[in-house]
């Protein structure tokens, strides 16, 4: 920067280590590293994966029988030396299987903008860690090219299409030992002048940095690389190397001359990882966010007003939101109101309803009351009519037998 | 060594669980190549260049723009004179200069921020506000560009990421005032005290001040740099609690040199004898240099960036839910001083006055 005045020190202060202080800081916390491997079921993505990293990531085979395109993300932990590697390897299980592979693409388009969407979330969090983030954007996406010997497939243009805005693409051909030489040039030169007269953009190996510049150069040339992945060891001369045998031969997976495995190894990991990495960062997820926040309606500077912030609008934002929801809370309200109502019109009626019945039975009740009443009267009206005339009669009676009684007296008195 | 570990991926669409057997722990050699990752980091490191935003506070006369030139070895300042004729500023100014400084291939954007004035008045009170507030002030504009929507591909990092403090040698203990600063300012930004002008103690003095100002810093619960709360593991610990126990370092700034024993040394000559300023024996600005410059500087920037600059961030977008934008904040300098333009690279004045006036 020219504007700056540039000092000389006269004398060591000592901040030339401040390259090393960074790489320590970074050395503790770790990398992440996220691959994405696109490719047809049964092109090598995990055979390929295993001979990169040169370990064995347990998986399945997967079927053919897929009704979709299904993305499968393994996370794993690596170290070489002292350097720790987060590495996530996502797989498109059943890429290609399907009849009709047109919504092929949409599972993985999702899979990104998710992970984009996630960091974007916890970026916009008021209390939020950003250090120490488990970062799962896809950092490279490494498309498997079947070995036709003809051209891209539809389906793969289209999917590097809709792919390449959104990550780093490295295009590769898949199980390259069962193309012969000759042919594989012609193949390789197809398959990039059909990429750059359908405008994808694959991944631009850095050159602006001197140090990187000319390796970078002469592997570009090179691209789509031909892979040969294998994790079985062959004896060859008198060491154990990486291979493929064939009753005709063996294919050695480190051999430059048999294929590229070497040179895919070295840009994707010695020599780019860093900069997958930055790219993904200051490019691809900037590029996510602009059009998310611009979707949601935020805006940046308007040359003459003032800047509006993101956070003045958020606040708009917000507020609006609030207020729909409190409409919204009111329209529940008042319908929640009106069915009370109407549930107490209806139980009103019920109840009117009990009460008349309630009356009515309670008015026969009583007149049946009443006829039992007059009934009981007339019963103990004859009952006490009963009883005088048992009265009257046992009167007589002994009436009578006093009178009787009386005659024998008389009749004895007289006979003395 | 880290065991070969499978964990569930965060955020994936679909995801299938992971298989309970874990492979047993590898270590992949040099095969991979995966430890090319750091020189990877190093050149990217070294093309963009480094920023290191330093503030010293202290009354004058304390050697603040001596010290700032002896640590890094130039002519960073002009030391400033008080002549009798001059009248004390009136209020607290303060200046930033900004240098690129290289060695060895590593550039490095230096910018110095002085407080000339600083309790110098006789009513000292709230004369850390305009310090704060200037803090605060590279906060927000750091917040500011985060939230735009285009945003920079590297955002110019102007926030202050150490403050050194200079506590005259009196040899007693805290002053109020020093109390006062320190407290506040350890909320905002890390905070480095020394012991000035530590050639008028001796050594016997200098440990007892030591003792007495560590003691006034634990009283009042003052989280100095480093702080205990942010050690991450236990080498961190140790490594910090050897730096704790000598703060605040008892400093000697010089920017001449001269002939000792035949060597050329930087040096303050007295009648009695020539203070090596690099000299262990004779003062601690070895420790404090190396603390700033060759073991911490970027741990100090991942505080400021990850913790002060977080809270600051919080506070804000909180505050902004409840508060309007303005004065009303807590226990701040008054809001975000209206900054008239973006100050010029070679020289810069911000003007703050004690008491701003509220913005927006």
């Amino acid at each position: 920067n020219e504007e700056l005045r540039n000092l000389s020190l006269s004398g060591h202060v000592g901040f030339d280590s401040l390259p090393d202080q960074l790489v320590n800081k970074s050395t503790s916390q770790g990398f992440c590293f996220n691959i994405l491997c696109v490719g047809e079921t049964g092109i090598g993505k995990s055979t390929l994966m295993d001979t990169l990293f040169n370990t064995k990531f347990e998986s399945d085979p997967a079927s053919h029988n897929e009704p979709g395109v299904r993305l499968k993300a393994r996370s794993y932990e690596l170290q070489e030396s002292n350097v720790r590697l987060k590495l996530t390897i996502v797989d498109t299980v059943g890429f290609g299987d399907q009849i009709n592979k047109d919504d092929s693409y949409k599972p993985i388009v999702e899979y990104i903008d998710a992970q984009f969407e996630a960091y974007l979330q916890e970026e916009l969090k008021i209390k939020r860690s950003l250090f120490n983030y488990h970062d799962t954007r896809i950092h490279a996406c490494l498309y498997f090219i079947a070995p036709t010997g003809h051209s891209l497939k539809s389906l793969d243009l289209v999917t590097m299409k809709k792919l390449d805005s959104k990550v780093n693409i490295i295009p590769i051909i898949a199980k390259a030992d069962t193309i012969a030489k000759n042919e594989l040039h012609k193949f390789k030169s197809k398959i990039m002048s059909e990429l750059v007269s359908n405008g994808v953009q694959i991944y631009q190996f850095p050159t602006d940095e001197e140090t990187v510049a000319e390796i970078n150069a002469t592997m570009s040339v090179h691209l789509p690389f031909a892979v040969v992945g294998s994790t079985e060891e062959v004896k060859i001369g008198n060491k154990m190397a990486k291979a493929r045998q064939y009753p005709w031969g063996v294919v050695q997976v480190e051999n430059e001359n048999h294929c590229d495995f070497v040179k895919l190894r070295e840009m994707l990991i010695r020599v780019n990882m860093e900069d997958l990495r930055e790219q993904t960062h200051t490019r691809h997820y900037e590029l996510y966010r602009r059009c998310k926040l611009e979707e949601m309606g935020f805006k940046d500077t308007d040359p003459d007003s003032k800047p509006f912030s993101l956070q003045e609008t958020y606040e708009a934002k917000r507020n609006e939101f609030l207020g729909e929801l409190q409409k919204k809370e009111e329209e529940m309200r008042q319908m929640f109101v009106m069915r009370v109502k109407e549930k107490e019109a209806e139980l009103k009626e019920a109840e009117k309803e009990l009460h008349e019945k309630f009356d009515l039975l309670k008015r026969t009740h009583q007149e049946e009351k009443k006829k039992v009443e007059d009934k009981k009267k007339e019963l103990e009206e004859e009952v006490s009519n009963f009883q005088k005339k048992k009265a009257a009669a046992q009167l007589l009676q002994s009436q009578a037998q006093q009178s009787g009684a009386q005659q024998t007296k008389k009749d004895k008195d007289k006979k003395k | 060594m880290d065991p070969l570990r499978r964990s569930p991926s965060p955020g994936s669409t679909s995801s299938q669980p992971s298989s309970p057997r874990t492979p047993p722990c590898e270590m992949l050699g040099r095969q991979v190549g995966i430890e090319a990752v750091l020189d990877q980091l190093k050149i990217k490191a070294m093309k963009m260049g480094f920023e290191f935003n330093i503030m010293v506070v202290g009354q004058s006369g304390l050697g603040k723009s001596t010290m700032v030139n002896t640590l890094f070895k130039s002519k960073v300042w002009k030391p400033t004179l008080q002549g009798l004729g001059v009248p004390t500023p009136q209020t607290l100014q303060l200046q930033s200069v900004t240098h690129v400084i290289e060695e060895k291939g590593v550039k490095l954007k230096l910018t110095v921020t002085d407080t000339p004035g600083f309790g110098d008045q006789i009513n000292n009170d709230k004369c850390w506000d305009p310090i704060l507030g200037f803090i605060n002030q590279q906060y927000e504009r750091y917040l500011q560009e985060e939230l735009l929507i285009t945003r920079q591909r590297h955002i110019p990092d102007t926030r202050v990421h150490c403050c050194v403090y200079f506590v005259p040698p009196t040899g007693h203990c805290l002053r109020p005032l020093d109390i006062e600063f320190l407290q506040r300012l350890c909320r905002t930004v890390n905070v480095v005290p020394v012991i000035a002008r530590a050639d008028s103690l001796t050594i016997e003095e200098r440990e007892a001040f030591r003792r007495r100002i560590q003691q006034n810093l634990k009283t009042h619960r003052i989280d100095v740099y480093p702080q205990q709360c942010l050690d991450e593991d236990v080498n961190d610990r140790v490594l910090n609690s050897k730096i704790r126990d000598r703060i605040p370092f008892a400093v000697v700034g010089a920017d001449r040199e001269h002939l000792v024993n035949g060597r050329c040394v930087l040096g303050r000559k007295t009648k009695w004898g020539i203070i090596e300023v690099e000299n262990m024996a004779h003062c601690e600005f070895p420790l404090l240099r190396d603390l700033l410059i060759r073991s911490h500087l970027q741990d100090l920037k991942d505080i400021t960036h990850n913790v002060h600059y977080e809270n600051y961030r919080v506070s804000r977008l909180n505050a902004s839910h409840a508060l309007p934008r303005g004065p009303g904040w807590v226990n701040l300098a008054p809001a975000p001083g209206s900054a008239p333009a973006p100050p010029r690279p070679t020289r810069v004045r911000v003007r703050t006055r004690a008491s701003s006036s509220p913005e927006d």
